[in-house]
């Protein structure tokens, strides 16, 4: 297979470093993530996969590095800055606004309703182009039908569904999906598993993940952290094989701290 | 005409157009005057407190300095009605965007505790600047000078029913204009604030903007009510800004639904003041009659009045086929009362 010359990243990061107090969740982590693939980064609890993802959300700040989108130097913009630029994600612990209902859940995160935020006049059901937006996204993602069910009443299923939708309703460049599994049984894995290789026709995904199935099935390329490093890196066939990944995976990795 | 004033609201505004020429009520035409600048206050706090969920604790600061605008401008400025009044809302809403600057990054008890600090400091500069505010003796001689209004020619304000009928246009305005805000885009913005400030910001909204946007707006409506209340004493005093009577605007709320309803602070403010009225006239000690009220509310009610009925009325909400079913009917979310659905968790 003879690649065409690497099309540009549209998230890139360059030596980030991030410590709490004396501890470091990541040093000198560079990551690219080139347009139309699904990325996922994998490693063990405490690897500093979601601390990678504030990050690069803006939710924190790195100590030391760099963070590009599109080529543009991102590091001091705040959250809200980001995802108007379309960097879009959704959390690991739901985040939803539970006492809306799916359909005002959806509607709030469309950017022709963003755009709107000040408009203390109209009635928010009138803006019909977010309506109409956040009624495709809600089929998109299977939740056709419960429009009009509070976010708290649904299945926790449906509710990892819903933080999808919702982060997929601000239009993202590329889109950020913190562990999007945790949590569901076989059946709603199936429904999502099938959701995301759909979403990943077209639009650069980045997706934190445990389970190593869905991750070697639906990823174009893994990134494996372990201590806050990059081990390894690579298309899912030659991470399966890496002998440290499997170690580090297995817990028999030596234990190499070296303060 | 429902996007406008629905049922509930029409209502209302019938039931308080009536009451100064209902006879057993008609008694009380002060006592309903003081209620509806009192509700144009807790409909507004209810902005941020129910709304966007800010506790802010030193609200009764700009309800009070409201008066002084006013009367300065009265008294030294350019005389008249129209002009003192809108310097009561503009300079209150001027104070409230600076102070809004400070705390509409904060959020929790450091946003309370901010906002309680900058209403001590206020009342403190009541009695600093007792040259323009006449301190202790408050700034008395506010005039209620007549209005004239096209095609009904002068009103006398002075007269307590006519100027009930002042208040009420306010009130009536007042009400629809914060329906309307509740109702709208940046209403949903605010109400997704309150259940996830960090989602919100996910979202791409520059959360403390909207925050310093909602502080602002209700220290308008502070303003507006801080003015009339000065028109209806004939002058501002520093007691409405001490931080004890800045509880009182919170416990409105509070009792009357202000997380569960948009009526909710109508109620509780109609709670508030008549209980009063009435306990004061049945015995000496009605404050501690009065507090242990509040107290049982609080403890035993704790989405307020309106909260206790909305829960009793829709306890299955969660069945979707009921829910979809209401909206095909047309009883759309935006339709009815578009209070924050009760807190869940605490």
């Amino acid at each position: 297979m003879s690649a065409p010359a690497t099309p540009a990243p549209v998230l890139e990061t360059r030596g980030l470093r991030r410590a709490f107090g004396g501890h470091v969740v990541l040093s000198d982590v560079s990551l690219t993530f080139a347009p139309n693939r699904l990325s996922a980064i994998i490693g063990p609890n405490g690897a500093g996969k979601t601390t990678c993802f504030n990050l690069l959300t803006g939710f924190l700040a790195p100590d030391a590095g760099q963070i590009l989108f599109e080529g543009r130097d991102i590091t001091a913009l705040p959250p809200d800055r980001r995802a108007r630029l379309g960097i879009c994600r959704s959390f690991q612990v739901l985040n939803l606004f539970d006492d809306y209902t799916v359909l005002e859940n959806v509607r709030v995160a469309v950017p022709a309703m963003r755009r709107r935020g000040f408009d203390l006049w109209t009635p928010a059901g009138a803006v019909s182009e977010a309506e109409d937006r956040a009624a495709a996204i809600i089929r998109r993602v299977g939740l056709a039908g419960r429009e009009h069910v509070a976010a708290r009443f649904m299945s926790y299923g449906q509710r990892r569904l819903l933080e999808i939708g919702v982060a997929l309703a601000g239009e993202p460049a590329v889109l950020l999906m913190d562990e999007p599994t945790s949590g569901l049984g076989s059946r709603p894995m199936e429904t999502l598993r099938e959701l995301v290789q759909r979403l990943a026709e077209g639009l650069t995904i980045v997706v934190i993940e445990h389970d190593m199935s869905f991750v070697l099935s639906l990823s174009h390329h893994v990134v494996v952290l372990h201590r806050g490093t990059v081990i390894a890196e690579g298309p899912p066939a030659a991470i399966r094989d890496h002998a440290e990944v499997r170690e580090a995976y297995l817990g028999t990795l030596r234990y190499t701290r070296t303060a | 005409m429902n996007r406008w004033v629905p049922l509930p609201m029409l209502g209302l505004f019938l039931l308080a157009a009536a009451l100064p020429s209902v006879l057993w009520m008609g008694g009380y035409t002060y006592l309903g005057t003081e209620v509806m600048i009192w509700a144009i206050f807790a409909l507004g706090y209810n902005l941020l407190l129910g709304y966007t969920g800010l506790p802010a604790f030193g609200h009764g600061a700009f309800f009070g300095m409201a008066g002084y605008f006013l009367g300065a401008t009265q008294k030294w400025l350019t005389g008249g009605l129209w002009l003192p009044l809108a310097a009561g809302v503009l300079g209150t809403m001027l104070c409230g965007g600076l102070v809004g600057l400070f705390v509409a990054r904060r959020r929790g008890i450091y946003f309370s505790l901010l906002t309680i600090a900058f209403g001590v400091m206020f009342w403190f500069l009541v009695f600093v600047l007792d040259a323009w505010t006449g301190g202790e003796d408050g700034l008395t001689g506010i005039q209620r000078l007549s209005v004239t209004v096209p095609g009904a020619g002068g009103l006398a304000l002075r007269d307590n029913v006519t100027f009930y009928y002042f208040v009420y246009a306010f009130f009536v305005a007042s009400t629809i204009v914060l329906w309307r805000i509740v109702n709208s885009p940046f209403g949903q913005v605010i109400r997704a604030i309150k259940q996830s400030e960090t989602r919100a910001r996910a979202l791409g909204y520059d959360t403390p903007r909207y925050k310093w946007a909602v502080f602002t707006l209700s220290c308008g409506f502070a303003g507006l009510a801080g003015g009339l209340y000065t028109l209806a004493r004939y002058g501002a005093f520093a007691e409405p800004m001490s931080l004890q009577q800045s509880g009182n605007v919170v416990l409105m709320c509070l009792i009357g639904g202000g997380f569960a309803s948009f009526y909710g602070p109508v109620l509780g403010v109609v709670v508030f003041l008549v209980l009063r009225d009435v306990l004061s006239t049945l015995t000496d000690h009605w404050m501690l009659l009065y507090g242990l009220l509040f107290m049982g509310i609080i403890l035993f009610l704790p989405e307020g009045i309106l909260g206790l009925i909305q829960r009793a009325r829709r306890p299955t909400r969660f069945h979707d086929t009921q829910a979809a079913e209401a909206a095909r009917t047309g009883d759309t979310p935006s339709g009815e009362a578009p209070g924050p659905a009760p807190r869940g968790g605490g």
